[in-house]
């Protein structure tokens, strides 16, 4: 009798084994592949010929991709400009101000903004965004700026849950103590929690610009995805992730291994801003 | 519960996974064509594929889009039946073999709204090229033209480039849209926009530019006159098998080009 | 002079009122507009019939059922291997470089942009081992896509189940899977279940990834090997090509409703199972 049981406990142990490897494989398959099929285009052309190159026409051999690496970034800043203001207000709101009843209404309606999916967000942007920046601001309203204001919007539910867990958890004594001494509301708000919150609501933003800086298909629907990098924030531009959606299909040969150049660049930059982040949150929860 | 959740959850994969043996038990009975590649050519594989397929109801067609370039690899890697392409064969590819479904003319778009109803081909190129970019040289107001162009790899905006660029290149601050529809769209909604799409796809969400004169229409592509053309392919490795033989057959024939004319594209026959 | 800080006070918060309402009213509007535009075209023949003429009159059933395909197959993939990796990690090792490994590769991977899954989707299962388009390609590539946010929650709730309950299954002489079997995984179900849901919905809002993987053919998908559209493919390609403003309101309805049930659904069981062990 404890034979077979020992003998069913080995084999559990086993399948299990099995599994948690297989999924390292899957998780690390991936990773290999990019950066396999990335790698030798890098070593072909030249890492700064690529990155600092300003020319992406990869039928003629040109794999310039610094623009795109630019309009990222604008695209992420911009996202941040439009965000962070309003995440981080909310946030406060819901931990300092809300009751009860309100944080009950507003945490689901946060979830069901975050389950909105990103073609959804691009194809309202178009039909409605990108109309009024053209006909009150000018050019044709596919832009910088069309792009962050649905970007800020798309990471509003990110900034607001992070920023809200960190001000949550700052201790009541701090509270009590700065009211004690007079502070009012506000005063105590702005010297005392938001400090100690700090590392927190930072991770959230930084967390927020690693989803912008990620996303896809909103983003080839509005930002118009020209070439050179934007000279007015009314300006089309192209971002990593729309170079690779755009031309994915059609691609081949050298070219399709420019994609992969870019998909690494990508990754490396996410990878670094993940890393950011959560040494940020983990140096909040060993304080 | 739990335990309850997990078997309604296996008994919809095992239905869902049992619809696969499906297709394979009748084999025998339905004959299966993949095409893909142009997205140009595609919506009108599509018609063409839905009209065949209620006259034989054995046949099902599977049509992709992914680009000309896309369709071509898969030909030559034999996952599918028949690539679409609306651009010449490259060097490499010369071993495919190519069937001319028909001709589709180019046509350079604007918003209806746009007073600017024709240029020359030399006025086309430079706006592309980024040398005109103001609506004022043309004769309208003081305003960006809003240009849109195709991605690099599209077979259309290759046979833009080699009809019309002639060796200049598209500027790089130029918008680009990654599908005929996607360009259509634009211009359709932005007074100031300009594109370049698939006669066949014109309709009244837009509006047609005259080129050195001339309309682009069947009638002036049969004539000679609108020079803006490129022919829509159909590529294969080899022969085809005669099920796929049989609808290639159908898009040749008098009924087949009857309805592509209907759709704008420039058959064979009058 | 200084400002009675008061003041100050009360105008703060008038300011952050006005700003969560403005927050919430974002949310609002963009429901309302799906809710209101795509209603009129939702009824029981578009959610049955196929699209014609390109998806410009008849409905989106073959997506409604591409969708389920896709979702519920990767489920069934990644449920496992998530689920099973997590138990591993909590139950039968200690930390060590192998687990410092596992969860080094879930963050890394939680953070990539699903277009990187659709390019090595594309390239690693359509192309080289020559897949095509299709249901198959999209699964594989969907089930690496969410098994990172699987293993991450099962885990998460594995470990929250309290220390008591094992020691007093341990005392009544149960084996170690036996504990894992008939203690651990149902006190920690709730939470398992949550994150399968979650993964869920994102599944079916997923369209980079899939776009380039399962691809977007008409039909409707009767093999494993066939190509065919989600919900969410379809909406892109409406929208994108402006073939039809109706039937992209209305698939984007259907679309985001069924996301919306599914978060629904996933919060009602973390709470039913919260009240349930406190």
């Amino acid at each position: 009798m404890i034979e077979k049981s020992l003998l069913k406990e080995r084999f559990v142990k086993g399948v299990l084994v099995v599994f948690a490897l297989s999924s390292l494989f899957f998780l690390f398959l991936i990773f290999m592949f990019i950066f396999s099929e990335g790698l030798p285009l890098f070593l072909k052309v030249g890492l700064s010929k690529i990155i600092g190159g300003s020319k992406w026409a990869p039928t003629k051999g040109s794999f310039g991709i610094f623009p795109m690496i630019v309009s990222s970034f604008l695209v992420t800043v911009g996202a941040l400009v439009i965000g962070a203001p309003m995440g981080l207000s909310c946030a406060i709101y819901l931990s300092e101000y809300s009751g009860k009843k309100m944080k009950m209404f507003l945490k689901p309606a946060l979830e069901l903004l975050a389950g909105i999916p990103s073609v959804v967000y691009g194809f309202l942007g178009v039909v409605y965004i990108v109309p009024l920046v053209r006909d009150y601001l000018g050019g044709s309203g596919f832009s910088l700026l069309s792009t962050s204001i649905i970007l800020g919007v798309m990471i509003l539910p990110t900034i607001i849950s992070i920023s809200f867990d960190s001000l949550v958890s700052v201790p009541k004594a701090y509270r009590e103590g700065s009211l004690a001494m007079g502070a009012t509301k506000w005063q105590t708000i702005y010297k005392v929690i938001i400090p100690s919150a700090k590392s927190g609501i930072l991770a959230g933003f930084i967390l927020g610009m690693g989803r912008a800086i990620g996303e896809t298909m909103a983003v080839i629907m509005i930002a118009g995805n020209a070439l050179k990098i934007p000279g007015s924030i009314l300006d089309p531009l192209r971002t990593l992730t729309g170079n690779i959606a755009l031309e994915l299909a059609y691609a081949s040969g050298d070219h399709r291994l420019g994609l992969f150049s870019t998909g690494v660049v990508l990754m490396v930059i996410i990878m670094m801003l993940n890393y950011i982040a959560n040494f940020g949150i983990k140096r909040k929860i060993a304080k | 519960m739990l335990k309850r959740l997990c078997f309604l959850l296996i008994i919809i994969a095992t239905f869902l996974l049992s619809c696969t043996g499906q297709s394979h038990d009748k084999a025998g009975e339905k004959y299966a064509i993949t095409i893909a590649g142009s997205t140009s050519v595609m919506p009108f594989t599509e018609k063409l594929a839905e009209y065949f397929m209620l006259g034989h109801p054995q046949f099902v067609i599977n049509v992709q889009g992914g680009g000309s370039t896309a369709g071509i690899q898969a030909v030559m890697n034999n996952t599918v039946n028949i690539g679409m392409s609306s651009r010449e064969l490259k060097e490499d590819e010369r071993r495919l073999n190519t069937i001319t479904i028909c001709h589709d003319g180019i046509s350079i778009i604007v918003h209806p709204q746009n007073p600017v109803r024709s240029l020359t081909l030399q006025q086309v190129r430079e706006i592309f090229n980024g040398r005109i970019k103001n609506w004022r040289e043309l004769g309208w107001i003081d305003r960006r033209i809003d240009a849109v162009t195709r991605e690099e790899g599209s077979g259309t905006r290759s046979a833009f480039e080699d009809l019309v660029m002639k060796g200049k290149e598209i500027d790089d601050s130029i918008m680009v849209q990654d599908s005929n529809g996607s360009v259509k769209e634009v211009v359709a909604t932005d007074p100031f926009a300009m594109g370049y799409i698939s006669l066949g796809l014109v309709d009244q969400k837009v509006q047609s530019v005259a080129v050195d004169g001339v309309i682009p229409s069947i009638k002036s592509i049969k004539a000679g006159r609108y020079k803006i053309v490129r022919p829509f392919l159909y590529v294969t490795n080899g022969e085809l098998d005669t099920h796929a033989k049989e609808f290639v057959n159908f898009i040749l024939s008098r009924d087949g080009q009857k309805i592509l004319k209907k759709e704008g594209l420039v058959g064979f026959y009058d | 002079m200084r400002i009675n800080p008061r003041f100050i006070d009360k105008i703060v918060q008038i300011g952050l009122n006005v700003q969560a309402f403005f927050t919430v009213s974002i949310l609002v509007v963009i429901v309302a507009i799906i809710f209101f535009k795509g209603f009129p075209y939702v009824s029981p023949e578009f959610i049955f019939s196929s699209p014609e003429d390109m998806g410009r009159h008849g409905g989106i059933f073959p997506s409604i059922v591409g969708t389920m395909q896709l979702a519920l197959l990767s489920i069934l993939f990644a449920t496992p291997l998530g689920v099973g990796t997590a138990i591993f990690l909590t139950e039968y090792t200690r930390e060590s470089t192998f687990t410092k490994l596992i969860r080094f590769g879930v963050e890394s991977l939680a953070g990539i942009p699903s277009i990187l899954y659709g390019l090595f989707g594309f390239i690693f299962f359509v192309i080289k081992l020559k897949m095509g388009w299709s249901l198959l390609a999209g699964v594989l590539t969907i089930t690496i896509m969410i098994l990172p946010t699987i293993i991450r929650t099962s885990e998460e709730a594995i470990r929250s189940v309290p220390r008591q309950l094992r020691i007093v299954s341990y005392s009544l002489s149960a084996t170690k899977w036996e504990t894992i079997k008939k203690v651990v995984l149902p006190a920690a179900a709730p939470g398992i279940l949550t994150g399968i849901m979650l993964s869920i919905g994102r599944a079916v809002g997923e369209t980079a990834a899939v776009i380039f993987t399962m691809g977007s053919s008409l039909r409707l998908p009767l093999s494993l090997m066939d190509s065919g559209r989600t919900m969410a493919v379809h909406f892109y390609i409406l929208a994108r090509e402006g073939i039809s403003m109706e039937k992209a309101y209305g698939t984007a309805l259907v679309l985001v409703l069924s996301i919306l049930s599914i978060n629904v659904l996933a919060y009602y069981v973390m709470h039913r199972a919260i009240s349930k062990y406190s």
